[in-house]
């Protein structure tokens, strides 16, 4: 496969990745990858989720260390055991989620773990005070250091994670999509910061699914996909265009576009569905969303991070509270119902993050795929009844072939199986509950090319059924190539319509909003 | 786990099967282990600590421990705790006792005598009520185990203490006449040369291992242990396996209330007291994980004969009650530092495995 090389060394090569590999159990996220940070430049990461440009960012900040390689800092390999040891060295990071203590201070928050110590060793709380005053003028936040961080609303809670990198004064400064919360000033207000930084000679290492946003900033461009570094290049060369080909790349080496399209009835029918933010503030997450979808039609759900599509997917099957609007089944209305007899109605969710949500992964491969549908393995011994152990091993084994699982057998540790085949065992637990419809969130996230295209041929295949399937999903390859017909939401709502056969992919894109500047509702706070 | 496993396992994978019974044996292996060197030690120390008189009452001390450890392994296996079931015993014995002692029914001038079996029954209900009160707490007021149990632990205490007003009641035997004789024979009783205490703690024993390892509620429990999350998304009804299981450990703690109430011939307020932590040492001598999701009836027996076989040996051979607690105290931590070591060993042999190429044993399905 093809692969550029990294350029020559230069002398403003401040931090040098080399041949980075890592493992998370059986998942492979980066596969030797060989990176370059140049002193007084952004360098810009581009790469669809699960490319593993998050993955390296942490190993360069000291959060995970990597399986394989090292980093080489001015020439001098170093090993990062910490994050506190890569501020040490001059690296500092703004995760992509928040990792703040909303019941401390602005001022607790942004020195947490390097207090500043006086006399006797107490805090120095007046002179943190100072330093956090500066930085908030220098960000033209108007953000006092003693307010609590639960007070602030979320972009502000960004900034407060800004001023914590700008706080340690690095020489390298990495931010993860430090802008997601971020409204429109407030994101020139960063930028005129990073362009300060740089003049001052800091290295900026940038990630940004805003694509246009990112290329204006940029001076060197990297892109990413499944684990390789594929391309890099300076900031002159490149546009749009050039971005979204090397990050989607031969991603696409299944298609499904040619499908059927005979369609059943209506399987799903969502009216002016509205459903409130968790995480408070009074937001609507999903705001009016009207949909259908029909027995054997796969629509996908395409959008930025935080426009509502996980919200969207988990309130229909039915985890947390609908504000208003109807969700019928086949006809049926299923409000005030449970998840537990949603799945009995037929709809059922593989939801985006598969460990904290998807397995118990203290129970085996089988144990995992009978989970939902044990009352359908009884029978009855007694006053009660019991699990039949030859009807639930005969279910488990069909469910295993029919999902194509990879294992040593039904009794095998589900932590023993790789991310696609795990990914397969959620799956074949809800379709052995017999789903009229099947709802995705993200099924593809963190899985390889080839397990990919496994979980979509066997999706059109229990489409072709009569199974209605709606799938969320961040990648635009996958969005056009494995759909009927996708359906783009950005900020709570739908907005357009496309026909995967005739739509590009930039039309989809800019319906997203990922390529615009602009204000963006916070995202679901993993990627 | 292990026993879960098996029946799943059975009929498809013998590899798989026999790869996670070693490691079940492992767990309990280590408290079977522990089990034999103390019954080793203590009868080279006391020629009476393998006699079979010796066996029989220690067997009997154990029984009602081993029983409050099963309803706690419940509530365990599920990532809770339940502190109050010391406190449920002392309860349903002094109901058992009041109502054998007779009732008053002022306003009728009346005195109510109940049969056995009702006494029985009510106080079995009324340790039950007290473990839905938990459940209930835990799961629709969103109180944390520890507190819900702890209140749980002064409040059914109090009540025990309001209802005898301290003094307890002996009368336990009835009258002939009044038709409610029987209650200390048949619960004193030792059919076949076994005590009653063990014929229950034998009984439970064999209904919940069934109920854990054959039942969807038993599975619902390992799944909601080990990720309520995934459980729930699932369709695993988890607020209604919750409160069942706080129910069931009121049950078992009622249950052996009474044994205890016939044991000592007396209904005290302050029976049970402090019988939750024996309980909670022999989950975890057990091999059970506090977190939830893992453990078994099989370790948890083990768990109970360890701290009973200890106690007594050590009170047999003449060891003061100090050193006793400084002692036991040392194996739980013992017990349950071991088993992290083993869990941390596990993970590091997994990471390893995982790097490996696959096995060519590993099978691939057939395309459909």
């Amino acid at each position: 496969m093809f692969r550029e090389a990294a350029s020559p060394p230069r002398a403003d090569v401040v931090l040098r990745a080399v041949d980075i590999t890592k493992w998370y159990g059986a998942t492979q996220a980066l596969k030797g990858v060989n990176f370059e940070v140049q002193r007084g430049k952004v360098t810009v990461l581009f790469g669809e989720n699960g490319a593993g440009k998050s993955t390296l960012m942490k190993i360069l900040a000291g959060v995970e260390t990597p399986t394989g390689g090292h980093l080489e800092l001015d020439g001098e390999r170093i090993e990062l055991r910490s994050p506190n040891q890569a501020v040490d060295h001059g690296i500092s990071i703004i995760h992509q989620e928040l990792n703040l203590c909303p019941n401390m201070s602005v001022r607790d928050n942004i020195f947490i773990g390097r207090e500043r110590t006086g006399l006797f060793g107490t805090v120095d709380y007046r002179g943190e005070r100072k330093v956090v005053q500066r930085l908030m003028e220098r960000l033209e936040e108007d953000i006092d250091p003693s307010t609590l961080v639960a007070d602030l609303r979320i972009g502000q809670q960004q900034i407060v994670e800004i001023a914590r990198a700008l706080a340690t004064d690095a020489r390298i400064l990495i931010m993860d999509e430090p802008t997601s919360a971020l409204s429109a000033s407030e994101v020139e207000v960063l930028f005129k910061v990073i362009k300060d930084l740089t003049d001052n000679g800091v290295a900026i290492v940038y990630i940004s699914h805003h694509l246009e946003e990112a290329i204006e900033i940029s001076d060197h461009a990297v892109v990413f996909r499944d684990g390789e570094l594929v391309a890099t290049e300076d900031a002159a060369n490149i546009d749009l265009s050039w971005v979204v080909g090397k990050m989607v790349g031969r991603a696409a080496e299944y298609d499904f576009r040619d499908a059927e399209r005979d369609y059943g009835d209506v399987a799903l029918s969502i009216r002016n569905l509205k459903v409130v933010d968790a995480t408070g503030e009074g937001r609507l997450a999903v705001n009016d969303v009207s949909l259908e979808v029909r027995q054997g039609e796969i629509v996908c759900l395409y959008g930025l991070m935080g426009a509502g599509r996980t919200e969207l997917v988990e309130a229909l099957a039915g985890r947390g509270p609908i504000a208003s609007g109807s969700v019928k089944l086949g006809g049926e209305d299923v409000a005030g119902t449970s998840i537990t007899e949603r799945i009995e109605r037929g709809i059922g969710l593989v939801p985006e993050d598969r460990q904290r949500d998807g397995l118990v992964q203290s129970m085996s491969v089988g144990q995992n795929l009978s989970l939902s549908s044990l009352l359908e393995m009884t029978r009855s011994f007694l006053v009660s009844r019991f699990i039949s152990g030859r009807r639930e091993a005969g279910r488990i084994r069909d469910g295993i072939s029919d999902v194509r699982v990879k294992t040593a057998g039904p009794g095998a540790a589900i932590t023993s199986l790789s991310g696609g085949n795990q990914q397969k065992v959620v799956i074949g637990k809800m379709l052995l509950t017999g789903p009229k419809v099947l709802l995705l969130d993200e099924p593809t996230r963190g899985i390889d090319v080839g397990a990919k295209g496994e979980i979509f041929s066997l999706l059109f295949r229990e489409a072709r059924k009569g199974l209605a399937v709606l799938y969320v999903t961040s990648e635009i390859g996958e969005a056009i190539t494995a759909s009927h017909r996708i359906v783009v939401m950005s900020k709570g709502r739908v907005v357009r319509e496309f026909d995967p056969r005739t739509a590009s992919r930039e039309e989809i894109m800019a319906a997203s909003g990922e390529s615009e500047v602009g204000i963006h509702p916070i995202g679901t706070p993993s990627e | 786990m292990s026993e879960l496993s098996q029946a799943a396992v059975k009929a498809t994978a013998p590899h798989a099967l026999r790869k996670i019974n070693t490691r079940a044996l492992m767990v309990e292996g280590r408290a079977l282990l522990a089990l034999l060197l103390i019954v080793v030690v203590f009868s080279l120390l006391s020629p009476n600590f393998l006699s079979a008189d010796n066996l029989i009452i220690m067997t009997r001390h154990v029984a009602m421990n081993a029983i409050l450890a099963i309803g706690m392994l419940l509530v365990i296996l599920n990532g809770g705790i339940d502190l109050s079931v010391g406190s449920i015993v002392g309860l349903s014995g002094v109901i058992a006792g009041m109502l054998l002692e007779g009732l008053e029914i002022k306003s009728l001038d009346l005195f109510v005598y109940p049969a056995v079996w009702v006494v029985i029954v009510v106080s079995l209900g009324v340790g039950t009520l007290a473990g839905w009160v938990n459940g209930v707490v835990v799961t629709r007021l969103k109180v944390a185990p520890f507190i819900a149990t702890l209140g749980m632990l002064y409040v059914a205490r109090g009540i025990a203490l309001l209802i005898t007003n301290g003094t307890p009641f002996s009368k336990l035997r009835g009258e002939e006449g009044l038709g409610n004789t029987g209650f200390l024979t048949f619960l004193k009783g030792a059919p076949l040369g076994l005590p009653m205490p063990v014929w229950a703690m034998i009984l439970f024993a064999a209904v919940f291992a069934v109920v854990l390892s054959k039942s969807p509620f038993g599975r619902w429990l390992y799944a909601t242990g080990g990720n309520e999350r995934a459980a729930e998304l699932s369709g695993v009804p988890v607020k209604k396996v919750k409160t069942r299981i706080y129910v069931l450990s009121g049950l078992c703690a009622a249950a052996v209330g009474l044994l205890l109430t016939a044991d000592l011939s007396s209904a005290t307020p302050a029976a049970g007291e402090f019988f939750e932590l024996n309980a909670i040492a022999a989950v975890v001598i057990g091999g059970a994980a506090l977190s939830g999701g893992r453990g078994t009836i099989r370790g948890t027996l083990i768990g109970a004969f360890v701290i009973g076989f200890l106690v007594d040996g050590l009170v047999l051979v003449g060891v003061s009650q100090f050193w006793q607690q400084i002692i036991k105290g040392a194996v739980i931590i013992i017990a349950v530092a071991l088993d992290q070591l083993q869990q941390t060993l596990q993970k590091r042999r997994s990471a390893k495995a995982a790097f490996s190429p696959p096995k060519p044993s590993e099978r691939v399905p057939a395309p459909v």
